[in-house]
């Protein structure tokens, strides 16, 4: 293996893992800690007193936690999603990016599954869910698709990274401490025979069109938890496929950003060049069209419909109190991305990070927009109430996505972030048919 | 539905594939079954042949006619069942919790244009949206129909609350505060709640358990003056009724087949126990 390329991207994704955190890092990391230790000492104030630190009343019941539960679910989404529908389809330029979108998903992963512990009243009972189960619970069948998803994603990015820990492992072969022994346990005596080789590839692909179906069904049936009630604004059928195409949309959006991020950071601009970023646009603009058509679908029929209480939530939401989240959602979800991609105004890095960003805050709002409106319209709708989060809530959420980017960035400092032997590959094919030579 | 067929087909000629379709066609028809059949059970004609098992079917009917709103029901349920206090401060936040309390209803009964106080309880739905989505069973209906809520399995997930369309079942945002000696008065009969669980009214389910004690000990059927929730004898104008609606002769039957009788929200098919009559 002698390409520079292939030894430049291996230098490059070893780099972290080679290096100690500067004083700059180190900082950032420090920040990032305090936010998280203050969310969690702001969920011990409110396990000490019960859900009256947050702004919760009768009838909102659910506010920022659900909704933030909803976003990192969509966070998440960026790995699988991306990089097993780019695998399946075998498109050349996820090869960069699958590595990073699968640790933004197993990092985002368990700050959502605590969001829900953190709304329950009584979060010491939670095993309660398995332990007097309930079939009719869209709660319940959400536990189930959200474990086996949390599993099975780990094993994915687990199974992808063999191949690359072998690598650290030998790279490490004659180095003291601790990731000498975790890559040399963790690489499963990966040796790189042909035989190991189809194996895994074989594994991968298997595991690509399974994990497809697990994301589907497990933004589907987040969305059927509010579907699956009679109440108006979340009793409608197309809720299931909303929330997934809101997540795609939203985990691709956190992909271009992180990944912008981190280009920048680990001087990963030989690898992602133009051609990548720009197919990332792309797929971007297809998903924001595909998200704004959901949006116009749902709307349009709920006002074409007229029912009392459908249009009671649908004028909170367009007009009414709630309309500062629905017109930033669709600011942030589709306008304003829609215009810095298509006519890029700027630096198509700039562009990606932009929108990226403007994407997730908008699909925060999306999932806010959801959530609290309907609450706060009852049918008997004299017991209305408005919900102002209270600084607990604040602070859980922002120190929850604190916690987020310092699993992510600790990641960066363990696993290499390019994916090595797809890049291997993608060479030794490119080899292949410059000399004519027919793919083994 | 499909009747499932063996679980692995062993003398099918192309081998596993076939066994596994079947096996497969088997688990989804035993999952729909499994999914469905609690759904249904609870909408479909259940009341109807639990009469035939004799069972009562408790219903509240309340005479809007006579009500004049002056909230003794709601008192006399918080002191029976244990509510906690409460102050100003919590009610202006939406976090008082009376399990029967006076709501200003606009266009009660398909009445145009007027808006009427009105005495909610829990409706206590032949078909409760509240029981389907409990992740863990902590609300369920009892063979005589009373929406019951188990407070220690509660996990206070709140999606039940979410559910009920009319907005009566409560959450403990706190623990349950009885000033000074409040608490030494308190109904041995019922369980305080404690902070983090939902909580409802349950028609006075304890009155019922110490009415029919009394009736065995009598030896004798359950009467239906045993069985009267608090809220109904506290009522200074007797606009609340209470009984068996599977007794055709019972009082609250033949109120609740009254031309003025209406329930709340009748077109969700929710199918509440308590029913309303109108303003003569």
């Amino acid at each position: 293996m002698t390409d520079p390329r292939v030894l430049a991207a291996e230098k490059a994704a070893i780099a972290p893992l080679e290096s100690a955190p500067g004083p700059g890092g180190l900082a950032f990391a420090g920040a990032l800690g305090l936010l998280f230790a203050g969310a969690l000492g702001a969920w011990g104030w409110q396990l000490l007193n019960g859900l009256e630190v947050t702004g919760l009343n009768s009838p909102v019941f659910w506010g920022v936690y659900i909704t933030d539960f909803v976003f990192f679910v969509g966070v998440s989404h960026a790995g699988t999603l991306i990089s097993a529908i780019l695998r399946i389809t075998d498109a050349r330029w996820r090869t960069p990016y699958t590595r990073m979108a699968e640790m933004i998903t197993i990092a985002s992963l368990p700050f959502a599954a605590t969001c829900v512990i953190v709304d329950l009243g009584r979060p010491e009972r939670a095993l309660n869910v398995i332990l007097y189960p309930h079939l009719t619970s869209p709660i319940l069948w959400d536990v189930v698709c959200i474990s086996t998803y949390v599993t099975c994603s780990c094993l994915y990015f687990y199974t992808a990274l063999i191949p690359d820990l072998a690598f650290c492992r030998d790279r490490w072969a004659t180095r003291a401490g601790w990731r000498h022994w975790l890559y040399m346990v963790a690489a499963l005596e990966w040796t790189d025979t042909p035989l190991q080789r189809r194996v895994h590839n074989r594994i991968m692909t298997g595991m690509s069109i399974a994990l497809l179906g697990l994301v589907i069904s497990v933004h589907t049936n987040v969305g059927f938890i509010f579907g699956m009630t009679i109440k108006p604004g979340w009793h409608t059928a197309i809720i299931g496929p909303y929330f997934v195409i809101g997540a795609a949309l939203q985990g691709l959006g956190g992909l271009g950003l992180i990944g912008v991020i981190l280009r920048r950071v680990l001087r990963l601009e030989p690898f992602i060049n133009e051609h990548h970023l720009n197919q990332l646009r792309r797929f971007t603009i297809a998903l924001i069209c595909f998200w704004t058509y959901f949006t116009v679908a749902e709307l349009l029929t709920t006002y074409y419909g007229g029912i009392p209480p459908e249009m009671l939530v649908f004028w909170s939401k367009v007009t009414g109190p709630f309309a500062w989240s629905f017109w930033g959602m669709i600011l942030g979800c589709a306008v304003i991305p829609f215009i810095l991609l298509v006519f890029q105004p700027g630096r198509l890095t700039a562009m990606l990070a932009w929108s990226g960003a403007l994407i997730n805050i908008g699909m925060w709002l999306e999932r806010y927009t959801i959530v609290v409106p309907t609450a706060a319209s009852p049918f008997i709708h004299t017991l209305a109430r408005s919900y102002v989060p209270s600084w607990v809530e604040v602070m859980i959420s922002v120190g929850w996505l604190a916690g987020f980017a310092l699993l992510l960035a600790s990641f960066m400092r363990v696993f290499p972030v390019l994916t090595l032997w797809e890049l291997r590959e993608e060479v030794e094919e490119e080899h292949a048919a410059e000399h004519g030579a027919p793919e083994s | 539905m499909r009747s499932p067929g063996p679980l692995v087909d062993t003398r099918a000629g192309d081998g596993t594939r076939r066994g596994f379709l079947k096996a497969g066609l088997a688990a989804l028809a035993g999952g729909w079954a499994l999914l469905v059949r609690p759904v249904r059970g609870a909408a479909a004609s259940e009341p109807e042949s639990r009469a035939a098992e004799g069972l009562p079917r408790w219903g509240m009917v309340i005479d809007l006619d006579r009500c004049t709103a002056c909230q003794s029901c709601t008192a006399a349920c918080a002191v029976e069942n244990n509510q906690s206090l409460g102050s100003v401060a919590e009610a202006a936040r939406g976090r008082l919790n009376r399990w029967i309390h006076i709501v200003a209803v606009p266009d009660v009964g398909g009445e145009r244009g007027g808006v009427r106080l009105v005495p909610i309880p829990c409706q206590h739905c032949e078909n409760p949206p509240c029981v389907k989505v409990c992740p863990t069973s902590a609300t369920y209906m009892n063979p005589e129909g009373i929406v019951g809520q188990v407070y220690s399995r509660c996990i206070g997930c709140r999606y039940c609350v979410n559910a009920c369309p009319y907005t009566c079942k409560y959450f403990n945002w706190s623990e349950p505060k009885w000033p000074g000696d409040m608490a030494e008065s308190h109904n041995p009969d019922v369980s305080p709640r404690e902070k983090g669980v939902v909580e409802k009214c349950l028609f006075c389910h304890h009155r019922l358990q110490r009415a029919r004690d009394r009736a065995r000990a009598e030896g004798r059927r359950i009467r239906e003056a045993d069985y009267v929730p608090a809220c109904v004898t506290a009522c200074p104008t007797g606009a609340i009724g209470f009984g068996d609606l599977n007794d055709p002769e019972s009082s609250v039957s033949q109120m609740a087949g009254s031309p003025r009788a209406f329930r709340l929200l009748e077109d969700l098919g929710t199918r509440p126990k308590v029913a309303y009559l109108r303003e003569r």
